[in-house]
């Protein structure tokens, strides 16, 4: 037995699970292109084609409107990492990769880590092409670093909890064909947040929702770091606190399942 | 079109209806997510008819042209998935073996693209209403969206032959998808062209054909009948169905070619 191998712990797992999912993002143009470029689109599309908006009555955000986008874009991006992330580990327990997965892993919470690693790499890449696009695009930063620090604080906290509940669902459903459920709870908490003009300024249902909303809190938070004049800190860090260690629950939950399904 | 050629399309379009009908995985999608940007735009952006020059009171007028032309490129993979499945299933094959016509075949496929649109179109109209949207066209307004909702939806599925008939694959054909948002996204959907200050989107909105599309349908809701625009929005329904056509026939050629 001295050349059996011995069996991989967390932090192997997590490595090699995320080295392959990492690799397959940078060598794979159709899982590489639309990451990159939907949170780009969306920024141009928001930045560009609505900055009049700012010149609405009672608009005061003090770092202009590609700043206020940008707060709502990077976070979107945050959480459509972890969804993609969710896309690729539901493709490989379609494809019976994942299976294989569950059978090296000596500790398989260490599968659902490696997922979340590339998941944060996937994020960090998009994220440093919109950042120089908007700098490009005259984006102005009113905060200090430490502020941006609590900014991509948040990003990154957004993007663990969106990777922690599209695996709870991938391994739940363990096909592509659970990518709508993946993705639209969190397009449509996203899209119910203040995304166009601040929350004082929206008025009837959707302002009665984004209230409630806790994602409003993040991007209240997120524009006031970027705009150097922080606000509901507290209120924000501790839903992005709070969020990861459910979705950790709900993905263990999930990792539980996928092995009962062998 | 003689009896022979008019069987043939009746067939296909036979068929084609029913597919997409008996698929609420098809059809949901096509209906909720364009009201569910309509919800989001006319309460997140009312303010913006506060801006001086904007062209109406009512938010919700201006912003129900969107749902009609992001109802109408879900017809792009609708059609396309359809088509890429009787590629991959090679029921396109045995199709070929049959004396039908290339036309018949193309033509077959976009009914179901008329009754999704169709379908679409009357859905948006009535939320739209409901919610509080006006049309200055009056009834006769109505038709003419409806028309035009339709002849957009057959455009784009034309589009999506093309894609289908290219790729031979429903993976590509949805992979399409969101680069057909990004016409959407880079035109005057929020905004009038007017109001678009940023001068590197104002020039890419003014010539995205989509723009003017949106434009088809607001000189209805907004400005009553104005034949400017409603002649350039059905002059550019008619021309991407005429690509799309060329270029979904000369693709059915290579394939069959192929096969």
């Amino acid at each position: 037995m001295s050349a059996a191998a011995k069996p991989a712990g967390f932090l192997a797992v997590a490595r090699a699970v995320a080295w392959r999912s990492i690799h397959l993002f940078l060598h794979n143009p159709a899982f590489l292109i639309p990451s990159l470029l939907f949170p780009l689109f969306f920024f141009a599309s928001f930045a560009g084609g609505l900055a009049a908006v700012a010149n609405v009555p009672g608009f005061d955000f003090p770092s202009g409107y590609t700043a206020f986008q940008f707060v709502f874009v990077l976070l979107q991006s945050a959480a459509f990492g972890g969804v993609f992330t969710g896309f690729a580990m539901a493709r490989d327990f379609e494809t019976g990769f994942a299976r294989r997965y569950l059978l090296a892993a000596a500790n398989r919470q260490g599968i659902v880590a490696g997922y979340a690693l590339a998941a944060l790499f996937r994020a960090l890449v998009t994220w440093t092409l919109l950042i120089a696009v908007a700098l490009v695009a005259g984006m102005e930063i009113d905060g200090s670093g430490v502020d941006l620090v609590g900014l991509f604080g948040l990003a990154l906290l957004v993007n663990v909890a969106a990777t922690l509940w599209a695996a709870g669902v991938a391994m739940r459903i363990r096909s592509i064909q659970g990518a709508p459920l993946m993705q639209l709870p969190i397009f449509l908490i996203l899209f119910l947040a203040p995304v166009y003009v601040p929350l004082d300024l929206l008025s009837g249902w959707i302002h009665a929702v984004a209230v409630v909303n806790p994602v409003t809190a993040l991007l209240e938070a997120g524009r006031g770091f970027i705009s150097g004049d922080p606000t509901v800190v507290g209120l924000a860090f501790a839903i992005a606190l709070v969020l990861p260690i459910l979705f950790a629950l709900w993905s263990r939950g999930g990792l539980r399942r996928a092995e009962a399904a062998g | 079109m003689s009896g022979e050629l008019r069987t043939q399309v009746g067939q296909l379009a036979r068929r084609s209806v029913l597919r997409t009908l008996r698929q609420p995985a098809q059809i949901v999608p096509a209906l909720v997510f364009p009201l569910f940007l309509l919800a989001v735009n006319a309460g997140g952006l009312k303010d913006a008819t506060s801006l001086p020059g904007f062209p109406t009171d009512s938010y919700i007028t201006f912003v129900l042209a969107i749902t009609f032309v992001q109802g109408a490129l879900f017809s792009v993979m609708n059609t396309g998935t359809d088509l890429a499945r009787d590629i991959e299933t090679g029921f396109l094959n045995r199709m070929a073996l049959t004396p039908l016509r290339g036309a018949a075949l193309l033509s077959g496929l976009l009914a179901g693209s008329f009754v999704l649109g169709l379908v679409q179109a009357v859905a948006f109209l009535a939320v739209g209403l409901i919610g509080g949207a006006g049309i200055a066209a009056g009834a006769g307004g109505v038709l003419m969206i409806l028309l035009l909702a339709v002849a957009i939806t057959i455009a784009f599925g034309s589009i999506g032959l093309f894609a289908a008939l290219r790729t031979g694959s429903g993976e590509a054909v949805q992979g399409l998808f969101p680069a057909f948002f990004v016409f959407l996204f880079l035109s005057s959907m929020a905004l009038p062209l007017d109001l678009i200050t940023t001068d590197w989107f104002h020039t890419v909105a003014s010539i995205n054909p989509v723009t003017y599309l949106l434009e088809a349908f607001r000189s209805l809701l907004i400005e009553g009948w104005e034949p400017g625009p409603l002649l350039l929005g059905f002059g550019i329904a008619a021309a991407i169905f005429a690509l799309g056509m060329t270029a979904a026939a000369r693709a059915l050629k290579t394939r069959l070619v192929r096969t």
